[in-house]
């Protein structure tokens, strides 16, 4: 009669016991640098075609105090990073009270939604021709584009954020004699933050993508940047280089901004 | 009760068919307006030059001079066909590969541990990240364009197929297997139907990520296609074209997404 107090085993598994998952997962990460590994020293494809893990390392390190494309790879991360946070920043400034104000007030919801439901088939990288006629090929001209992706999960969430407020609630505060920016401010943000912080993990996603897109076409600084004149003078290990710091930055910005989500899900007592 | 209805619920449907109004009119008057400055700014006023926004005269034209002789090479509806194809093709190979390892991946913990660590490392990568490296392997030619959209899209296909295998209530597959139903069985009757929802969720992002990579994909290098139009406009500073790339660019955006919804809609009839 055991069996009837055991726990619940998962929908479609049987269990496995943790040693036996954990070398599963090492197996599975030797297959995948083994067979990298194995591709690359026994030759089987040329140099420009794929550098072996080693070479990539050793590109890396190399990047950091020998310029490519014109400067250091800290100093194209910089200039991503600094590209990215000032559009981000314009698109949550923008992005997060217009949806909390679609949210509460339908005259806006109603104004704005057709706008927005047709500039939201656009993908933002296809934003990018307009941005260098608009903006030229200098700094800024990735902005619209970071803009652009990071600018709909922000009103969106917002939105829901705003309509998924208890009435009670906004009741009680109209009760006390709460309207316009009190309301907004004392009310309608705090109880939709926990949606608002989810969008801007979401946000943070898009416009990352979005510049790395946007600086693979236009500008002369930035990870695309690098990455792309890696490409043109076929040398695989600068790009695979590029791309493994667009991964690590992409994933820490994803995490911090889950952190984020996390700490204001568990003040905010959802 | 029918044929006297309550005043309160008359009123509500009265109150609710004026906003209903009141909404049509307000968003029609929003796009009337948008479409009148649009005239005004490029046209009469002139506030807006004609190397910054096309007219609305102007993007006519491009689309005439698109349908009939042809733009950056080739007719609308050549690039328009060649952007569709890569697409679907792309689409179709993420499918075929990202929902049956996900499933995979959900059916068995060992797959999961074997193959989950290797996805985390690729995955923060940005699909459009891995364009510069695909050009460099295959060429600006199809190729290089149908692996990046594979690579955009398989992984938000693995991972709702595999989070659809998992969240399937335990019970309904010890409730086949007492049934004496065998493994396969259980995978195909139970298991795959159960999890069909969440994997449509994992498609329809996945085809949202097709498209956006194969217009940076287009952007970056190509011989044909919409982001072919609009790279070759930018290049001779000729916005009416982009305007009308981006347009056929959303048009076919939302007309993909429309389609992939029917699918849906026939393959999971028993889903309200």
């Amino acid at each position: 009669m055991a069996n009837l107090n055991a726990p619940p085993l998962h929908a479609a598994t049987r269990p496995v016991t943790a040693v036996a998952r954990y070398v599963a997962s090492t197996l599975g990460l030797a297959t995948f640098i083994g067979a990298w590994v194995a591709v690359t020293s026994l030759r089987l494809v040329p140099d420009t075609f794929l550098p072996s893990p080693l070479a990539v390392l050793a590109k890396i390190v190399e990047l950091t105090h020998e310029p490519y494309a014109g400067s250091l790879l800290q100093a194209h991360l910089l200039a991503s990073l600094h590209k990215f946070g000032v559009s981000y920043l314009l698109a949550v400034v923008v992005g997060v009270p217009l949806g909390l104000l679609m949210g509460r007030l339908r005259s806006v919801e109603w104004a704005i939604s057709p706008l927005f439901e047709l500039l939201r088939f656009i993908p933002p990288i296809a934003w990018v021709p307009f941005s260098i006629l608009w903006f030229g090929t200098g700094f800024l001209a990735p902005t619209l584009v970071i803009f652009a992706g990071a600018f709909s999960p922000c009103v969106l969430n917002a939105y829901r954020g705003a309509k998924s407020i208890d009435k009670p609630l906004i009741e009680a505060a109209q009760t006390l004699g709460a309207k316009g920016w009190t309301m907004m401010s004392r009310v309608v943000l705090p109880a939709a933050l926990p949606h608002i912080v989810a969008g801007l993990r979401v946000s943070a996603g898009f416009g990352w993508q979005s510049l790395i897109g946007a600086e693979l076409i236009v500008g002369s600084t930035g990870l695309g940047y690098m990455i792309v004149q890696g490409e043109s003078n076929l040398a695989p290990a600068v790009v695979i280089a590029g791309m493994v710091t667009i991964g690590v930055i992409g994933a820490l910005i994803d995490y911090s901004m889950r952190a984020l989500e996390d700490w204001i899900r568990r003040d905010w007592g959802h | 009760m029918a044929a006297y209805p309550n005043r309160q619920s008359t009123t509500s449907t009265r109150a609710r068919r004026g906003a209903s109004a009141r909404r049509r009119v307000i968003a029609a008057s929003c796009i009337a307006a948008l479409l009148a400055s649009w005239y005004l700014f490029t046209g009469p006023l002139g506030l807006i030059t004609s190397i910054q926004f096309p007219s609305p005269q102007n993007a006519y034209d491009c689309i005439v001079q698109l349908i009939g002789p042809g733009y950056a090479g080739a007719t609308l509806s050549r690039h328009v066909l060649d952007s569709t194809e890569l697409v679907l093709l792309g689409f179709l190979a993420a499918t075929l590969t990202g929902v049956p390892l996900g499933i995979l991946m959900g059916w068995s913990r060992m797959a999961e541990a074997y193959l989950n660590p290797v996805f985390q490392i690729i995955r923060p990568i940005a699909p459009i990240a891995w364009i510069p490296l695909t050009i460099l392997w295959f060429g600006l030619g199809t190729t290089a364009k149908i692996f990046v959209i594979w690579l955009a899209a398989f992984s938000p296909a693995a991972i709702n197929s595999y989070t659809g295998v998992r969240n399937i209530d335990p019970v309904l597959i010890a409730a086949a297997r007492v049934h004496g139903a065998s493994t396969r069985r259980v995978l195909s009757q139970v298991v795959f139907p159960g999890a069909l929802p969440t994997i449509f969720t994992g498609l329809r992002i996945s085809l949202q990520a097709c498209w956006m990579v194969l217009v940076a994909a287009e952007l970056v290098g190509s011989f044909a296609g919409l982001g072919h139009i609009m790279i070759i406009a930018t290049r001779d500073l000729n916005p009416g074209m982009i305007f009308v790339a981006m347009a056929c660019v959303a048009i076919l955006g939302v007309s993909l997404s429309v389609a992939l919804a029917r699918i849906e809609r026939w393959a999971i009839p028993w889903r309200t």
